[in-house]
């Protein structure tokens, strides 16, 4: 017979028990009804910053379609409970309901505390919990101003992150002598102090709140030594204490500082009744990490289900993040309390890192450490905890990979901690499955799917089983990138369908297709939409312009070096008002027209081909700008003539196309106002001619450009470009771009080094010459589409009606411009879809 | 059930895609390598623009697909089904090379 669970609380550990219950469950054993307060099913509060961030509520959402549509769940939301009644076993809820169960399970998480201290419930005061928690504060946040987090533990400066995003100035308040003081000690604290005060944030360290000041409305926070810091925003963030409320209505027992008490296997005083996750005291003591809970609600299902075990099997209380972008970890005995502990510090002030080891007396067996500013030997380290050193302490805190490799993990060693999972979980699966990636692992063990601060030591472990992580671009070839460069250049391939007819199988896909084309067109294989090349052009190529969220297209002339006349400047304003266009300074030093439908693109574009312009390639993988500061022309420090020189290269790299964007910069003096060295290849003047830097970029993961040579000449610094991108354009992987290409060279900006300047390899030549077919063979591809009546005819609406609009595409206006109007026709409802890291 | 000229096949080249508005229902049209035609929304699920077509045409294990240009998603040309999410589907119209070598949509 059925029997009904309710469980209590939608949050991330009460879906962790729905979900295994209902994995594990084959009998239809249970029926679960949850009751969740908040509105919505849950979500990944561990991700919950991430929502200020891009992400929105769907993208957070932990609940698949599958339980939604699950016969045997019943998901009550917005719906607390108020009730229990332990006798009758039934349960009532805010909307007067009554129902009974077999089995409850409260999983009703914690509660922000909020200290109560004068002032505290004033407008404009708020907790940092839930998506409605973000939205209040959201709402509130005003840019420029001053807002204030009180505490500056994890959740704090989480919160502090939060608010700088919202574009506050955010001030941090925390009690304590350093910031997190349960993670990290007095060392490492100073280093997350100095980065943290680095990006901004002002910290008030030691610093009791006293008061909120304000009449009705948040106006300022006072500290105990007198300072007053004005602001009408302030987010308590000083720790949590458990929701035990519903123990108090049930007459269970709760812990002595709160909690609802359970046994080592969840179990209240009632044996009809368990508690799991940040609400449960086990055996008196309350987690405040999602990890531990999971093991809570793994541990019920198995009870439930009568699966033998089912005893909580204590916690790792390691952690790593990444707050602010600056990486922080703690592991094991962090602060050296185990007797006769030996602790091994490095710091590094320049570059902003800290690391401790805590080692046994004898020096041999790893206790625990912290980890700040670069947490990469993290996912080595934490399994080592309360093991045999494999190597000298020093060489562990490399970075993973290099220092030591996951053979030297035991077999037992946890790897995830988020999901306990062991190595030999791990290798199991990867043997027994036959799995070959990441994703499959996360699918088959759940390794690396919470924090993913494991994946990397994945990695790893595929390695060390004998996979070798494919090298093959997709299913239809199994070469990589640079092994079909060089097929195509040896056998002088011109197109796609041979190409695949005799190296590959299938008819291709959305990954080879664009890389092919690539590599034909940086080999000069005609205009990109020619015959078959048309069909296989990424997304923006196909139409020679960038598409937008509502299927319009943006429209980005090329503007040499950022310098334009007056007259070009009103012939794009000219154009922008006659078509209706959304114009936009770009971060690349010049101007975006956006909303253009596909039809008005050759419109467009005549106009402006006609008036001087040509096309700036924003669309494709290929050079985009070359940015320049001023220069010596104007500026009073400058010492060589920036401008021009940008203009030269990016006359000169026009249009190449490259396994990933290309940006350049120029800058007249070491003052840097071109931001060169965020560039792929930066170029800087010196007192005798211009320094040259690659391999740097700004996007997901900035990089400083380094130097390659040092005070070239016009035509030196020139051919020593030529060559460096052509190399690049030869060897480096699918969307791989510089900064990344450099780093998986073997032998790293050295052998670069040897090659383009020394020529190591003697192919300098042959390099520059390539470049010099580039070169040569430019034409502007805009001009190229309105001249052939054959590629103009793709540019319509619809074939069967070239006048129709699209019905698809609505605009709304907003100061004084158009941008994209809500979808106007009805949506299926789409899945979320996990991201993998 | 009535058929609609689209355009001539020419205009269609193999692994290609064109946008066509039948009854005023927008709907892709593609031809692949191997000379078959298929028909299906040309309204994309997941973000409601109407760019199904612009994708790139090609196969997952042989099924012939199009991946959506917008966020990638792949799609089945044989059954409109999304093969990145179950939740997902176009809807599938019938197409075929009429007479004098012109392509022709029906709608049930
Ligand atoms: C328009 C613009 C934003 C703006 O309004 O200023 C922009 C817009 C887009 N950027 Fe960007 N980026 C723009 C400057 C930048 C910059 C700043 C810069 O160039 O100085 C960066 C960081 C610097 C860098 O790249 O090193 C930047 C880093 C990115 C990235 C991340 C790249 C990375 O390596 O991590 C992407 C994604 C990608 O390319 O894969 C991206 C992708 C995009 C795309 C193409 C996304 C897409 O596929 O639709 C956007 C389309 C724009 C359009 O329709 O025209 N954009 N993008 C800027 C156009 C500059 C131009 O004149 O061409
Ligand atoms: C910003 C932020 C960042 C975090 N970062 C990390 C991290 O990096 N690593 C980590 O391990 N942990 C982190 N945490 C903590 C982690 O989110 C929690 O440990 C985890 O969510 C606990 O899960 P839970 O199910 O016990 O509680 P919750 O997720 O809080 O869920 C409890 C649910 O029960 C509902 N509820 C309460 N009472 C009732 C009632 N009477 N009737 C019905 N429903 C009720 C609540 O509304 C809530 O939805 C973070 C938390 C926050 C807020
Ligand atoms: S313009 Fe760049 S930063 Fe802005 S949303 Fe697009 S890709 Fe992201
Ligand atoms: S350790 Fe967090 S996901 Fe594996």
């Amino acid at each position: 017979m059925t029997r009904t669970l309710i469980v209590v609380g939608h949050g991330m550990v009460g879906h962790r028990l729905v979900e295994t219950l209902r994995d594990r469950d084959t009998a239809g054993a249970w029926r679960i009804v949850v009751l969740g307060e908040e509105p919505r099913p849950a979500y990944d509060r561990v991700a919950l910053s991430s929502y200020l961030d891009g992400k929105s509520a769907e993208d957070l959402s932990l609940t698949s379609h599958e339980l939604l549509d699950d016969p045997l769940v019943e998901l009550r939301l917005g719906t607390a409970v108020t009730g229990v009644d332990r006798t009758a076993r039934t349960v009532s809820t805010s909307d007067g309901d009554v129902l009974g169960y077999d089995a409850l399970v409260l999983a009703t998480g914690s509660r922000p505390f909020v200290p109560p201290v004068p002032g505290h419930d004033l407008d404009g005061c708020f907790v940092y919990r839930t998506i409605e928690d973000l939205d209040a504060i959201r709402a509130a946040a005003a840019e420029g101003a001053p807002g204030v987090v009180i505490g500056g533990g994890l959740l704090g400066l989480e919160a502090a992150n939060a608010l700088r995003l919202l574009g506050m100035r955010a001030h941090v308040v925390e009690m304590a002598p350093r910031l997190m003081p349960l993670q990290v000690d007095e060392g490492g604290g100073q280093v997350l102090g100095r980065l943290v005060g680095d990006l901004g944030l002002t910290v008030h360290c030691g610093a009791a709140t006293k008061a909120i000041e304000g009449d009705g409305r948040v106006r300022g926070v006072a500290l105990a030594d007198g300072t007053v810091i004005d602001t009408e925003l302030v987010v308590f963030s000083a720790g949590v204490r458990p929701r035990d409320e519903l123990a108090e209505v049930a007459g269970l027992e709760r812990a002595e500082r709160g909690g609802i008490l359970v046994d080592e296997f969840c179990r209240t005083s009632d044996e009809n009744i368990w508690a799991i996750g940040e609400c449960a005291a086990v055996q008196g003591r309350c987690y405040g990490l999602v990890a531990p809970g999971y093991s809570m609600a793994e541990g019920v299902a198995e009870q439930l289900l009568e699966q033998g075990g089912g005893a909580f099997p204590g916690a790792d209380l390691s952690t790593k993040l990444k707050l602010l972008g600056v990486d922080v970890a703690s592991f094991g005995d962090a602060h050296g309390q185990t007797e006769g502990a030996l602790e091994v510090v490095y710091a590094n002030n320049a570059a902003g890192t800290y690391a401790k080891l805590v080692l046994s007396d004898d020096a041999r067996v790893l206790l625990g450490g912290v980890l700040v500013g670069d947490a990469s030997a993290y996912s080595v380290l934490r399994p080592l905890v309360d093991r045999e050193l494999p190597a000298p302490p020093e060489q562990l805190l490399l970075p993973a990979g290099s220092g030591v490799d996951a053979g030297a993990l035991p077999a037992d060693a946890t790897v995830c901690s988020c999901n306990n999972v062991s190595k030999q979980d791990i290798t199991t699966a990867i043997g027994e499955q036959g799995l070959t990636d990441v994703p499959g692992i996360k699918a088959c063990t759940k390794a690396g799917t919470s924090c993913g601060s494991c994946v990397p030591m994945l990695k790893n472990l595929l390695g060390e089983c004998g996979v070798a992580t494919s090298k093959a671009l997709c299913e239809h070839f199994p070469q990589s990138r640079s092994e079909l460069f060089e097929i195509v250049r040896a056998t002088g391939i011109g197109s796609f369908s041979e190409l695949i007819g005799r190296h590959g199988s299938g008819r291709g896909c959305d990954i080879c297709k664009p890389a092919v084309a690539s590599i034909l067109a940086s080999l000069g294989h005609g205009h990109i939409l020619d015959g078959e090349q048309a069909g296989l052009q990424d997304t923006n190529d196909r139409f020679l312009a960038n598409m937008q969220r509502n299927g319009t297209y943006s429209v980005v002339p090329r503007v040499p070096g950022g310098e334009i006349t007056p007259d070009k400047l009103i012939v794009l304003g000219e154009v922008a008002k006659e078509f209706g266009l959304y114009t936009k300074i770009t971060g690349g030093q010049r101007i975006d027209l956006f909303g253009a439908r596909v039809e008005q693109l050759p419109l467009i574009w005549r106009r402006l081909v006609d008036a001087g312009f040509e096309s700036g390639h924003a669309y494709g993988k290929a050079l985009r700008t070359v940015k320049s500061c001023v220069g010596n022309d104007w500026c009073r420090y400058g010492v060589q003539d920036s401008v021009s020189m940008a203009i030269r290269l990016e006359l000169r790299y026009r249009g190449l196309r490259a396994p990933h964007k290309i940006k350049a910069g120029v800058s007249g003096c070491a003052r840097e106002c071109a931001e060169a060295r965020g560039k792929d290849f930066g170029v800087i003047a010196t007192d005798k001619g211009w320094n040259l830097y690659v391999g740097g970029n700004g996007g997901f993961t900035p990089r400083h450009a380094e130097l390659l040579a040092a005070d070239l000449d016009d035509e030196r610094l020139i051919r020593l470009i030529d060559r460096f991108l052509m190399f690049y354009v030869r060897t480096a992987d699918r969307l791989q771009r510089t900064s990344a290409w450099l780093e998986s060279l073997d032998g790293g900006l050295e052998h670069l080094r040897e090659v383009v300047v020394e020529d190591s390899l003697g192919i300098a030549e042959e390099l520059e010459a390539a470049m010099q077919r580039h070169v040569d063979n430019y034409s502007d591809e805009w001009a190229g589409v309105l001249a052939d009546p054959a590629k103009l005819a793709r540019f319509v609406s619809f074939v069967n009606a070239p006048e129709a609009p699209d019905p698809t595409i609505r605009f709304v206006h907003e100061r004084g411009q158009i941008r994209p109007g809500p979808v106007a026709l009805p949506m299926p409802a789409v899945a979320t879809q996990e991201v993998s890291r | 059930m009535t058929w609609q000229r689209i355009c001539e096949l020419d205009l269609l080249p193999p692994e290609c895609g064109v946008p066509a508005l039948v009854h005023d229902r927008p709907v892709a049209v593609f031809r692949t390598g191997d000379d078959e035609l298929f028909a299906v929304g040309n309204v994309d699920p997941f973000c409601g623009a109407g760019v199904i077509s612009r994708g790139i045409v090609g196969d997952r294990g042989g099924e012939p697909t199009v991946a959506s240009p917008m966020l990638k998603q792949v799609f089945s040309l044989r059954t409109g089904q999304c093969l990145d999410d179950p939740a997902a589907r176009l809807p599938v119209y019938r197409v075929r090379r009429g007479a004098g070598d012109v392509v022709e949509v029906a709608l049930p």
